[in-house]
């Protein structure tokens, strides 16, 4: 099956389920699938973290440097 | 602290070694000549300002980024940052190339180039400014480019922060002020002018909601008559040392050219203020808007498309007609204030302008003496 792999199941209550059903007609949402990842989406990438950093402990020590020049640290 | 667009900060700004070495070799590089506005975008893009963007944009990405607003990756995306030549012979394919911005002595940066293309400018037009009509600011400028862009990385030689260095930090470096401050929500504000008691009532009034609040005004290129960039600064400078919290306000510029793209470019204003590390932009009625080419609330409610779920940082809009209420004894809007227009001292930018103009002072209840004050110790505020 195609796009099987790539995709998981989440268990949520039905009552929420069928809460949210009700909330996203005549929206612009095509099932609650779709606005579950939407909401989620949004939440995650609030709160994700860098993946890994570009500057290394030696710039950023001169980032703080710079800042204490300026009179911001 | 929010994640940057795309996850990581890009650097690409050379430094130490690294930066002696690259100078060396661009001496015996190709040198192109770019203005000042793509010299702009150049340290915007070193900086870490259009992160995850590593350079001016390959084909791959301005088709993608044309056809479905994100880059090729699926990072949400609305604008291209593009360099255009006339032919296809202006720079060699598939070399570095060092570049000098025009009348400066020094090199500015290498770029690698990866290809030059062709591009549709109606079709990008219409992608980016909802229109490929002329008369639009920016659809002309598109017009008027080079009928080929170029692609590629770039590394910034002259890391230079131009007159207002103490107001012109980069995204690590605000993101360094933020966390040292312990603001875990910061809200941009965006502006061009300089501020009235309209905009301090918003500032406040966002300021009851996040952590901190993040005043950049964008600096570059202006119309006649508008504000000067050290005129904004100023007033700016006025009003929070005797008006704001010092510890909950950061007063920063950002050296932008402006598109008037509306909705398109309200997106970008927030990826870029995303990189700084702000969760929450004020975004306004007609924000980035031109003429009448877009609604009044089209840069609000582009936020909401699916498409742009990933982006994290949020718009706030405080909505209403404002203006000074004297029965309200406040600054009020049609959705606060049940008082007759009798009672309304308006906001209007011609009115305050007139005034400045003729050397009067607006009424305090427009405008904090100290803010004129600052203004008329210029001989003009204004760009002629
Ligand atoms: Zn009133």
């Amino acid at each position: 099956m195609p796009g099987q792999s790539d995709k998981v199941t989440i268990k949520i209550p039905r009552p929420l389920y069928n809460r949210i059903g009700k909330l996203i007609e005549e929206s612009g949402y095509n099932s609650v699938t779709d606005f579950v990842v939407y909401v989620l989406r949004d939440i995650a990438s609030v709160h994700n973290r860098a993946e890994d950093e570009v500057y290394s402990e030696e710039e950023l020590q001169r980032v703080k440097e710079h800042l204490h020049r300026l009179g911001y640290l | 602290m929010i994640a940057p667009h795309g996850g990581k900060l890009t650097n690409r700004v050379l430094e130490g070694e690294a930066l002696q070495e690259a100078l060396k070799e661009a001496r015996g590089l190709p040198r192109v000549e770019v203005n000042s506005e793509l010299a702009t975008e150049v340290r915007n893009i070193a900086r870490g300002v259009f992160s995850p963007l590593e350079g001016v944009t390959p084909s791959e990405a301005f088709q993608s980024i044309i056809e479905s607003d994100a880059l090729a990756s699926g990072v949400a995306w609305t604008i291209p940052i593009i360099f255009d030549v006339p032919s296809r012979d202006a720079i060699p394919e598939g070399q570095r190339t060092c570049l000098v911005e025009n009348g400066q002595a020094r090199p500015l940066a290498i770029l690698d180039v990866e290809d030059i293309y062709l591009w549709d400018k109606q079709k990008a037009a219409a992608a980016v400014f909802g229109t490929t009509d002329s008369n639009h600011p920016g659809v002309k400028g598109f017009y008027e480019r080079g009928d080929y862009l170029v692609g590629g990385k770039v590394e910034l030689l002259d890391n230079n922060r131009g007159p207002y260095e103490k107001l012109n930090l980069s995204p690590v470096e605000t993101r360094a002020v933020f966390e040292e401050r312990g603001w875990r929500t910061v809200c941009a504000f965006q502006t061009r002018n300089v501020p009235h008691r309209g905009h301090e009532e918003l500032q406040k009034t966002v300021l009851g909601l996040v952590d901190g609040l993040f005043i950049q005004p964008v600096i570059g290129r202006k119309k006649p008559g508008d504000f000067r960039d050290d005129v904004i600064l100023a007033t700016y400078e006025a009003l929070i040392d005797n008006y704001y919290a010092k510890d909950r306000v950061f007063l920063n510029i950002l050296p932008f050219v402006m598109r008037y793209a509306g909705p398109k470019e309200a997106i970008m204003h927030a990826i870029m203020r995303k990189n700084y590390g702000c969760t929450h932009i004020i975004i306004g009625r007609d924000h980035a808007g031109v003429g009448d080419y877009y609604g009044e609330e089209d840069a609000i409610e582009i936020f909401d498309e699916p498409r742009f779920a990933d982006l994290g940082i949020r718009p706030i809009t405080i909505r209403g007609d404002f203006w000074y209420c004297q029965k309200c004894g406040r600054v009020a809007s049609n959705r606060t204030c049940p008082h007759g227009k009798e009672w309304q001292i308006s906001f209007s930018g011609t009115k305050i302008r007139q005034l400045i103009t003729e050397g009067e002072a607006p009424p305090p209840e427009i405008m904090r003496p100290e803010v004129f004050a600052v203004i008329q110790q210029f001989d003009n505020p204004f760009v002629t």
